[in-house]
């Protein structure tokens, strides 16, 4: 699902929706997310990434439409004519707060000690929607630490199970070498059938689940406090060369 | 739970198929009758349970390359449900419900009487692999509670001291080395 850029000639926006009080046009089918992207107006996300297919899971992107109660997902929800979208009220404000203040709970994220500090999606998430303070109990978690690979590190207490790199080495390293098992508070990241990293034959070594975490908790062996640097957007870039069909080889005659 | 029919063969048995256990079979035949879509995988895996008892890696492994799914997605989907379980059952089960009318009649008693006998866990099996003791959420039986079924067999307003006779008396009957321990 990656943003459509309004090509000269191509479709043209033709769905009159209203978005933050602004009457707009989007294009047919562009998601909420698409098309407040395209016009400049910033819905935070955590599990949605350019070039991947939409997970849906971390409900960060949630919008108000046409006042109703319900929040829809920006990442899955297409326009439809005279939709009535807010993007920043302050129910959705509270509402991302706490999403991200259970995420922290959840895990065992302690900026101090982490390789992604000063660089991970989650801390910036937390500074940009003021979380200063989680008002739920922390879970602290015992969760073992996968070390076993040659090449990149494991630490499960970083996880926020967003599933970027599941769905990365899904569609398009192609090796699904990573899944979520157990469900619930349970759920966790597994390799293979819940096998350490190292022994997972499946896994090309090809790093881009480390590329696109958001946390620490994938990343290249070696790198100290505050070291490591994801590059999520690469995706987007890989996605459009293989949709463009780009490593296919055009001098060869057709059969 | 394993059948009756597949409980006698066992590993070794003559067989057609190439592993040498029958078992396969079974599980090929579920599988081959779902045209091996990757979308059986639940009903499949509900198949090799059955046949095999519990899913082993092995086992996990053989249903991700037939029907062509990454092993993880495989173990992903079988952690999920807590019906699947991953370890061998002991020879002889008692699954206690745990239902509201069986709770109110003493249910928690009767699993605390059968795990301080047999020193085990809910949801684990004895060391030598002979019991397992099991809970379920509402039978269904609410008349009968509280309801605790031994061996496959649903048992009705069995209270503390009759269940713990009763799984003796199953322990007892099929094994003969230390049916005097059991009792």
């Amino acid at each position: 699902m990656s943003l459509t850029p309004p090509r000269p000639g191509g479709p043209r926006p033709n769905v009159p929706v209203i978005l933050d009080g602004e009457e707009v046009l989007a294009f047919d089918g562009e998601t909420i997310l698409d098309l407040a992207r395209r016009l400049g107006s910033p819905i935070p996300t955590l599990c949605y990434l350019d070039g991947l297919s939409v997970h849906g899971g971390c409900r960060l992107c949630v919008v108000e439409v046409n006042g109703d109660n319900r929040l829809p997902l920006a990442c899955a929800t297409p326009v439809s004519s005279e939709m009535d979208i807010r993007t920043d009220t302050s129910s959705l404000r509270d509402h991302r707060r706490r999403v991200i203040e259970l995420l922290f709970a959840e895990g065992n994220h302690i900026c101090a000690s982490c390789v992604s500090s000063g660089a991970c999606e989650l801390q910036d998430l937390a500074a940009e929607n003021d979380v200063d303070h989680i008002h739920y109990a922390l879970e602290f978690p015992r969760i073992d630490v996968d070390a076993t690979h040659p090449k990149y590190v494991l630490d499960r207490e970083r996880c926020v199970l967003c599933t970027r790199c599941v769905r990365v080495c899904d569609e398009v390293e192609g090796a699904h070498v990573w899944d979520i098992a157990q469900r619930g508070s349970q759920s966790t990241l597994v390799a293979e059938l819940g096998k350490p990293w190292g022994d997972a034959t499946s896994c090309t070594w090809c790093g881009k689940c480390v590329l696109v975490c958001p946390t620490g908790a994938l990343s290249f062996k070696g790198r100290s406090t505050g070291e490591m640097r994801h590059d999520p957007d690469v995706i987007a870039f890989l996605a459009r060369l293989r949709d463009e069909g780009e490593w296919i080889d055009r001098e060869e005659p057709a059969p | 739970m394993p059948t009756a029919d597949t409980e006698t063969k066992g590993p070794g048995a003559t067989s057609d198929h190439p592993s040498g256990d029958d078992r396969f079979e079974l599980l090929d035949k579920a599988m081959r009758r779902g045209r091996y879509g990757q979308d059986q995988l639940i009903e499949v895996l509900h198949v090799a349970q059955e046949v095999f008892g519990y899913l082993s890696e092995d086992l996990l492994l053989y249903v991700a390359r037939a029907l062509r799914l990454p092993p993880s997605r495989v173990y992903g989907v079988a952690t999920f449900y807590h019906l699947f379980t991953f370890d061998p059952p002991g020879d002889h089960s008692a699954t206690v419900c745990t239902g509201t009318a069986c709770f109110v009649k003493g249910a928690n008693d009767v699993v605390d009487a059968l795990a301080r006998e047999h020193r085990v866990a809910p949801g684990s099996t004895t060391e030598d692999g002979r019991f397992t003791l099991k809970t379920a959420r509402c039978l269904g039986s609410c008349g009968m509670a509280p309801v605790v079924v031994v061996d496959g067999e649903v048992r009705g307003h069995l209270h503390a001291d009759a269940a713990i006779d009763e799984v003796a008396a199953r322990l007892a009957t099929t094994d003969d080395r230390d049916s005097e321990e059991a009792v």
